[in-house]
């Protein structure tokens, strides 16, 4: 593939340290150098990132092929975002093909800690799409400015009237899907003036068992949830505001039908407080500090499978208290931000087993022994534009990890595996990264080097006997697992038109101590039926890249096409494959609209998955392509508006997994859908 | 606890009113028998002899056992006994005794003293113990005898068996008393039977171990150290990972100083339980 040569010569890691340093040095030289060169403070530099837009919440609809889709699905559109699913519910973002360890997830900048230790509940399962207004999808070291990461970051922005005159509007959204008898209802209302608004919205779903193709039921994957959330926002200067916002977000009855175990409850409450104050004639343009909690609670179930050879109650907590204070600035060509940011997370979970014998003393023990992760960082960056077409942008940051295991039972039960461990563990994180864009005149490019670290999560660190069904293996987390270290190499190059939008986007990354399962000898699993036991180990690298094509072309005013390929690879250093890589994968849509009228139809697929790892318990999972079709159209009654889109997706009930599907349980088999949206 | 509670606070007063003269004895009466509970008072004609468990009762397996002896004249605790003791088991066809140590004074200042019996079987409803005691004090020999109790133990906590090389063996739990989840330090009691009167300690014999959870796949748990014998107070000593709470089964194989396994079988998937095993719950 043509695109892979070209950024091959970005990918020589044997002198990648030095180039970092070079990277530095070059950093500091252009200060003296760029500073004399006048740009005019209205030219922002270009970033790498990614935005995918949801919607203001009165506007759900008009992005959207699926207006009423999970959050997820928005953010699959990504050729950086794949997802794992276990179920129809909660699936697990990857980015970068790197799973939730090595990637960063907040909700504006805050950090949010899933509390299930089989990873039932990502953090995009504690939000709806009425809660948000964007995501920012960030590719390697620059998504590095809330916490430290490998693969990059995906913050969720949330939705916001801001301080606008707009009074009113109230929105009432309703939606009906066939497969899995998926009834939705939302509604939103907001008020808005000059100096405070306020949002508010509700959803709720419910669903039941959905069917894969061949009209096949797949049992224990139905889901209900709501969701309820609310922003303020007060102005009390002209220039300083105060908002405060809270989401509260409780699923029950969660089904997970590729793991042996379904959710009672995932129950989050997520909560800060902002204070944001741009100041006037200052070389400060915004500084933002917030304060924020949120707190999980989650609970597995196995009391409505049918066979289970013993019965547990597994339930998970995760508190999170943080802050963090950004300053963005402008001096001369730099623009640079500052960003200080703290967290303070608790993690427990708990496995309670049911002898059948009911005399029997309960089986307890402490699978997230109470670990204490307090987080320090300074992340800083500077943008410098050079003259009107580039911009060179670096960043740094650093950052101190410490663990603490609170629970006397929990530090001597690891312990048994680690005799001298302590209880405490302190880490100190890096990052640099630097990049270069260049734009003229529809034509971009842009390439950058990278390198972080990131340390170990709770359960790589300190979980026990964690039961993966992938694998069927139980884990051991392993306090002594060194940082992992990434080095990383990007590139980008754009072409656009008025007509033609065209972009290839890589990375590399070459991770040492890459954190894995390693399977030991002569230990004995606790989970019945499971092969054995993994201790969390490293492995000397292994290697990721992603490369994603996106082509849009504009016919006339009425037909759009886009397209979007993207090739991935993963191996260890022994050119053993990695798990969940993605085989090369595909979409392709047409759309006509006139005037309020859409219609669309789109094709996606992914080639055979040649490249799996058996290590892993992946299995080789044959290609697959599915045909869907939507249309919609707006009108309005009186004063208020009316938004009907109804669609098929999987039009020729394709029976079909792919990579990421846990288990390989099938996908949807055809499925209607009606979204109707009306505002007041 | 309560009983502990007010001593100590009795001390304390104690200590306080007269804090010139405290007397030392008074607060080692108080710890000598912190923890334990007194299980039977055996009489003659001329002393008490107070008997103390920690559990305030004995139970088949190993029974750590403390006692003092009190002068029913003065009032007084003897402090200067030499004593021996003999429990037997008399059941409707024989009389035998079990694996037992000597009885020491714990302190010299002090009025108790202590010893351990292991009873390899429990009593019922024809069979049972009797603990005979033989003391002297300052040349005069002295005896007591008394019927005790020693139902069945609720969990294997020993076992009795013959040997691959014929000889009759009993193993007795030790420790631990209060089992946690972690690394615990086990202690094992391995005696040879050598005559009905006569259970000695064996010497340098080796027991391993392979604790698992029938009641959850028969799991086991890493890191168990085998136990061997320790020079100072000749018990089996080493190290049991208990990786949750319920119930543990121990399996055991007893090898000779020749590495030879005198009884018990390794755990494969064939064979989930050995011969030979104790059983901990917590």
């Amino acid at each position: 593939m043509y695109w892979q040569q070209s950024y091959w010569p970005f990918c020589n890691f044997s002198i990648m340290k030095k180039k970092l340093y070079g990277f530095v040095l070059l950093y500091f030289t252009s200060i003296p150098l760029f500073a004399q060169d006048q740009v005019t403070d209205t030219v922002v530099p270009k970033t790498l990132k990614e935005v995918i837009v949801i919607g203001k919440k009165t506007q759900l609809y008009q992005q959207q092929n699926k207006p009423l889709a999970a959050v997820e699905e928005y953010l699959q559109q990504s050729g950086k975002v794949g997802m794992i699913k276990r179920g129809s519910y909660a699936w697990e973002p990857i980015l970068n093909n790197m799973t939730t360890e090595r990637t960063l997830i907040t909700i504006d900048g805050m950090r949010v800690f899933g509390a299930c230790t089989d990873k039932m509940d990502p953090i995009t399962s504690y939000v709806e799409i009425s809660n948000l207004s964007e995501a920012t999808i960030t590719s390697g070291q620059q998504g590095g400015n809330h916490g430290a990461t490998i693969g990059g970051s995906i913050d969720l922005k949330r939705s916001r009237s801001g301080f606008v005159n707009s009074g009113w509007d109230v929105l009432i959204n309703s939606g009906f899907e066939s497969n899995s008898n998926q009834k939705i209802l939302g509604s939103a209302v907001n008020y808005a003036n000059n100096r405070f608004y306020i949002d508010t919205d509700f959803m709720y779903r419910d669903a039941e068992n959905y069917t894969a193709g061949n009209n096949q039921e797949v049992l224990f994957s139905q889901f209900r949830k709501f969701n309820i959330s609310a922003t303020s926002g007060f102005s009390f200067d002209e220039n300083k505001m105060l908002e405060a916002s809270l989401i509260y977000d409780k699923a029950t009855d969660v089904g997970y039908p590729a793991l042996p175990m379904d959710v009672s409850l995932a129950e989050a409450l997520i909560t800060s407080l902002k204070f944001e104050y741009v100041p006037k004639a200052s070389n400060i343009k915004n500084w933002e500090t917030k304060i924020y909690y949120n707190t999980i609670t989650h609970r597995m179930d196995d009391t409505k499978r049918p066979f289970v050879p013993i019965h547990m109650d597994m339930p998970g907590w995760s508190d999170t208290y943080g802050f963090y204070s950004k300053a963005k600035g402008v001096f001369k060509s730099h623009h640079f931000t500052v960003d200080l940011n703290s967290f303070y997370n608790r993690s427990v979970a708990e496995m309670t087993m049911y002898p059948s014998d009911p005399n029997e003393s309960l089986m307890f023990m402490f699978t997230w022994p109470d670990v204490r992760t307090l987080y320090n960082g300074l992340f800083v960056e500077d943008s410098i534009l050079l003259n009107s077409q580039s911009s060179l942008k670096f960043s740094v940051s650093a950052a101190n990890h410490s663990n603490v295991i609170a629970n006397d039972l929990g530090l001597e039960s690891l312990q048994i595996f680690y005799p001298t461990m302590k209880a405490s563990k302190n880490r100190i994180l890096k990052s640099i990264s630097s990049n270069y864009t260049y734009n003229k005149n529809g034509f971009q490019y842009g390439f950058g080097l990278a390198y972080g670290e990131r340390a170990p999560s709770v359960s790589e660190g300190y979980g026990f006997y964690l039961f993966n069904s992938f694998d069927r293996y139980d884990y051991i987390g392993n306090p002594e697992l060194r940082n992992e270290k990434s080095s990383e190499a990007n590139a980008f190059i754009g072409f656009r038109t008025k007509k033609l939008s065209t972009k290839i986007s890589s990375s590399y990354f070459h991770i040492s101590n890459y954190i894995v399962g390693k399977p030991t000898e002569n230990m004995i699993p606790m989970t019945i039926g499971a092969s054995g036991i993994k201790i969390y180990s490293a492995l000397n690298y292994a290697t990721i890249f992603n490369t994603d094509l996106d082509i849009e072309y504009q016919f006339d005013m009425n037909f759009r096409w886009a397209g979007q390929l993207v090739y991935s690879y993963g191996q260890d250093y022994e050119k053993e494959n990695l798990p969940f890589i993605s085989p090369l994968r595909y979409s392709a849509s047409f759309q006509y609209k006139v005037e309020k009228f859409s219609s669309e139809i789109s094709v996606q697929g992914n080639a055979v998955h040649a490249q799996y790892s058996l290590f892993y318990g992946e299995k080789r999972t044959p290609d697959y392509a599915i045909l869907n079709f939507a249309s919609s159209y707006a009108f309005q009654v009186d004063h208020s508006k009316w938004y009907v889109k109804a669609g098929a997706e999987n039009i020729l009930d394709q029976y079909y997994t792919t990579f990421s599907d846990w288990n390989a349980i099938p996908r949807k088999g055809i499925n209607f859908f009606l979204n109707i949206s009306f505002g007041l | 606890m309560k009983f502990q509670l007010k001593n100590i606070l009795a001390v304390m007063a104690l200590t306080l009113a007269f804090s010139s003269c405290s007397s030392d004895s008074d607060t080692l009466i108080v710890d000598e028998l912190a923890e334990l509970t007194k299980f039977k008072e055996i009489i003659n004609s001329t002393h008490t002899i107070e008997l103390y468990a920690h559990k305030g009762a004995l139970e088949q397996g190993h029974n750590e056992i403390s006692l003092r002896i009190k002068d029913k004249a003065s009032g007084d605790y003897v402090k200067n006994a030499t004593i021996t003791w003999m429990p037997l088991m008399h059941m409707t066809m024989m009389t035998h005794s079990c694996p037992k140590s000597g009885v020491e004074k714990i302190t010299a200042d002090g009025t108790l003293y202590k010893g351990t019996i292991v009873f390899q079987m429990p009593q019922n409803a024809t069979e049972y113990w009797d603990l005979k005691i033989d003391y002297t004090i300052n040349g005069a020999a002295y005896t007591a005898t008394s019927v005790i109790d020693v139902p069945a133990s609720a969990k294997q906590r020993v076992t009795t068996f013959t040997g691959s090389d014929t000889a009759k063996y009993i193993v007795a739990y030790v420790e631990p008393h209060n089992p946690k989840v972690a690394v615990n330090d086990m202690m094992v009691g391995v005696y040879k039977m050598e005559s009905m009167m006569s259970f000695p300690l064996v010497d340098n014999f080796k027991v391993k171990i392979d604790p698992r959870m029938p009641s959850m796949g028969n799991h086991g748990s890493p890191n168990n150290v085998d136990l061997t014998q320790s020079t100072s107070d000749k018990l089996y000593h080493g190290k049991l990972a208990l990786t949750m709470t319920g119930l543990w089964k121990i399996n055991l194989q007893l090898l000779n100083a020749s590495d030879i396994v005198l009884k018990g079988e390794a755990i494969t998937d064939l064979v989930p339980a050995s011969s030979i095993y104790f059983e901990i719950e917590f």
